[in-house]
């Protein structure tokens, strides 16, 4: 069967289960495009107003559901715009497809107009990129794509579409089966390495987990669940690890490093046995490397190897899928006999002695808004049955503390390359995936500015995304560090001029709301929930909140500010 | 300390890049880089120098197993094997020395490539220490310009084939 290069693309996407993509045309891609047409039925696009905002998207599609990712975006700049996302996905381990176009085969390396080196630009922030020099090779590089992009450490694909590959026409035929002699991400772990692991867990008086976003991306939270309870092993998370385990549980210490809960930090410095499972020891979660979890044995689970050991020497390093590795621990441990209640019991008493001797975060506002007060209430009228997306900085940080995530993929955040402007257009990319579902953004009045662009994508497809903007003037984390470690000298952090956000909203076609009093919150959050459209609901906060606790860079993590 | 890693990748455009971004982008060193074909023509070998210590040189050895386009990794320092190094050298070689350089090439067993009237270039060939030897043998003469390839390594074959030598280069699967 006879196929332009572009027809291969759609083919190629139906046969992987593909059923939307995020993009922008372009001159490079109109070929693409023109034929998108016949796919219209099978393949829905969802046109954006950025390509930043494409590839978000999609990474919150992906994020919330489990599936890929796809983008579809033009040479040169199109390229360039979505080098932010895949940076972003890359840090955060999340399956994409990003095709690009490019200039014709004959034209590369010429500075061609809308000509990039795309494949160049994204190979450090790419877990693997193609140039398509052949319209035979498509297929197969579709195929390893999608391959590449969802199994092992998952990660972003780059293809690279040059005009006169995808104008081309071939003989269609999809690969069924894919060997690549260079890749074989390890599943199952080391049968005597998990044996050694169950040894020292049932050795343990003083065990923590300490979970990571690759227990939600291996789809090993049940497992946890149970690792926690039938052995009673209190759990930390960090940021990307929300959700793996329900905030509500007794045993959760909530999250752990610099903006950590002061029982969890204390608790992952005092305990013998730590378990690390799809965590990667980053240096926001460790504080001062010396002086982390200095007295523990430690157990850690990942399936990609460079991050084992490569921040924290570790005991015993399991490589492989964390649900696989649960698994099997999880029988090795059930041979082992004791009353595990009683066992940790005094370990349980020290955690609730410090978790009781902290102040609690002061949630009650004064004649200002407080910012965890707006998350509360977000929290206690959806229930938390919300898909959460944050931006970065403080917003980020003030839902984490606050919000109760219960179930994975409930948490759409940039943890490691904190890019601001992710947050919205992910939460389209969640609505997407997910149209009855509450979708929330908690923003901050700077980040929500650097894709604001897109609430005209959410108008377009009536997405009834809603944004809760905490206002407070300025960028909110870099006015904290200038306050507690550069002289209190707020050079270039504070805005002078802020938008009308609830203008703005309307005349994007979107509802815009403010609440200025804390009074207002709740009716304010009432409203946006029963609105079947986009709102942006603006909060005006206190310049002066801090988020606290705060473990300083480069301090230990018993060195925290409380207040 | 220094070792010598030897790297089977796919024989594919942008895999040097790849590898050599890998060592910039992580602030990994390079020494020195060989690459070329191996008898299968869809698999390169290259042959790297780099220094670290131990934590450092795990890393490097499992982030380049990570990148999709290698197929196999080995760290040679520590196992049995030889390395090799050519270099190229112009010297000056005037009426009064031109007999002395070319006793010093004999001894090394190098040869000239090229004559002019007041130099010879040499080639020669060998471990880092008979490089280094010749190099510094050489100098009092006056080096005007050396290239050299970087090292190449292989390991030594197993001598007794009754207890299981390994095959050190794996086929390519089909």
């Amino acid at each position: 069967m006879k196929k332009t290069g572009a027809e291969i693309v759609f083919e190629s996407l139906k046969l992987e289960g593909v059923d939307t993509v995020f993009g922008l045309p372009g001159g490079a891609v109109l070929t693409l495009y023109h034929a998108m047409g016949k796919y219209a039925e099978e393949i829905r696009h969802i046109l954006v107003r950025h390509e930043q905002g494409a590839v978000h998207a999609a990474d919150g599609y992906a994020r919330s559901s489990g599936k890929v990712g796809v983008c579809i975006v033009t040479s040169g700049p199109g390229g360039t715009n979505t080098v932010t996302g895949l940076a972003t996905a890359y840090m955060d381990s999340v399956p994409l497809v990003v095709f690009t176009g490019q200039v014709p085969t004959m034209l590369i390396g010429n500075d061609a107009f809308q000509e990039a080196d795309i494949t160049g630009i994204t190979r450090p922030c790419t877990k693997h990129n193609y140039l398509v020099k052949d319209v035979q090779d498509l297929p197969m590089i579709i195929k390893q794509a999608f391959h590449l992009a969802r199994t092992g450490r998952p990660g972003p694909v780059l293809i690279d579409l040059p005009k006169d590959v995808i104008a081309a026409t071939t003989d269609f035929s999809y690969p069924s089966k894919l060997k690549m002699r260079s890749y074989n991400p390890t599943y199952h772990g080391h049968p005597g390495q998990i044996k050694r692991a169950a040894k020292l867990i049932a050795s343990a008086k003083k065990p923590l987990i300490y979970a990571g976003g690759g227990v939600i991306l291996s789809n090993a939270s049940k497992e946890l669940t149970a690792l926690a309870q039938k052995f009673s092993i209190p759990v930390t998370t960090t940021l990307m690890g929300l959700g793996s385990f329900p905030a509500t549980h007794p045993l959760f210490l909530g999250m752990l490093g610099m903006h950590g809960t002061f029982h969890a930090n204390m608790g992952v410095t005092h305990c013998d046995v730590l378990i690390a499972i799809g965590a990667r020891f980053d240096d926001r979660v460790t504080g001062r490397i010396e002086s982390f979890s200095p007295h523990s044995k430690k157990i850690h689970i990942d399936i990609d190897p460079t991050s084992i050991s490569k921040n924290v020497p570790v005991d015993i390093p399991i490589v492989g899928d964390a649900r696989n590795i649960l698994k099997t621990l999880l029988k090795y441990l059930e041979e082992e006999e004791h009353d595990w209640g009683r066992k940790h019991a005094d370990w349980h008493n020290q955690i609730a002695s410090w978790k009781n001797n902290t102040v609690p975060q002061d949630a009650s506002c004064g004649p200002c808004i407080k910012p965890q007060y707006v998350i509360e209430k977000i929290n206690e009228l959806t229930r938390g049955d919300a898909i959460i997306s944050t931006e970065v900085g403080q917003n980020q940080m003030w839902t984490a503390q606050a919000f109760k995530f219960i179930h994975p993929r409930t948490l759409l955040t940039s943890g490691g390359l904190g890019t601001m402007g992710y947050g919205f257009p992910a939460a389209i990319g969640a609505q997407v995936a997910f149209p009855d579902k509450t979708v929330i953004d908690i923003a901050g009045n700077g980040s929500i500015q650097m894709n604001i662009q897109e609430l005209a994508t959410a108008v377009q497809y009536n997405l009834p995304v809603k944004v809760a903007i905490l206002n407070n003037h300025c960028l909110g984390m870099v006015r904290q560090w200038q306050q507690l470690f550069y002289e209190q000298k707020y050079i270039q952090s504070v805005f002078d001029v802020v938008p009308d956000f609830v203008k703005l909203a309307e005349a994007y076609g979107a509802l815009g709301l403010r609440a200025s009093k804390p009074e207002e919150v709740e009716a304010v959050i009432r409203q946006a929930l029963s609105t079947p459209k986009p709102v942006l609901m603006e909060f005006l906060i206190d310049q002066n909140e801090c988020v606290y606790p705060m473990v300083p860079a480069g301090a230990a993590l018993t060195e925290m500010l409380l207040v | 300390m220094r070792h010598v890693i030897s790297i089977l990748v796919e024989n594919e455009p942008g895999v040097l890049s790849r590898v050599s971004a890998l060592f910039s982008g992580r602030g990994f060193n390079i020494e020195s880089l060989n690459v070329a074909e191996t008898l299968d023509p869809t698999i390169s070998r290259m042959t790297l120098i780099t220094a670290g210590n131990e934590q450092i040189i795990e890393q490097i050895i499992k982030q380049l197993n990570k990148l999709v386009n290698v197929i196999k990794v080995m760290d040679l320092t520590g196992s049995d094997f030889v390395d090799r190094e050519m270099i190229l050298v112009r010297v000056r070689a005037e009426a009064t020395s031109r007999a002395e350089v070319l006793r010093i090439l004999e001894i090394f067993r190098g040869r000239v490539v090229d004559v002019s009237p007041k130099s010879f270039t040499l080639e020669l060939t060998g471990d880092e220490k008979k490089i280094q030897a010749v190099v510094e043998l050489l100098t009092p003469f006056g080096i005007l310009e050396i290239v050299r390839t970087g090292k190449v390594a292989i390991m030594r074959a197993k001598k007794n084939s009754f207890h299981g030598g390994k095959v050190q280069e794996p086929k390519a699967e089909s």
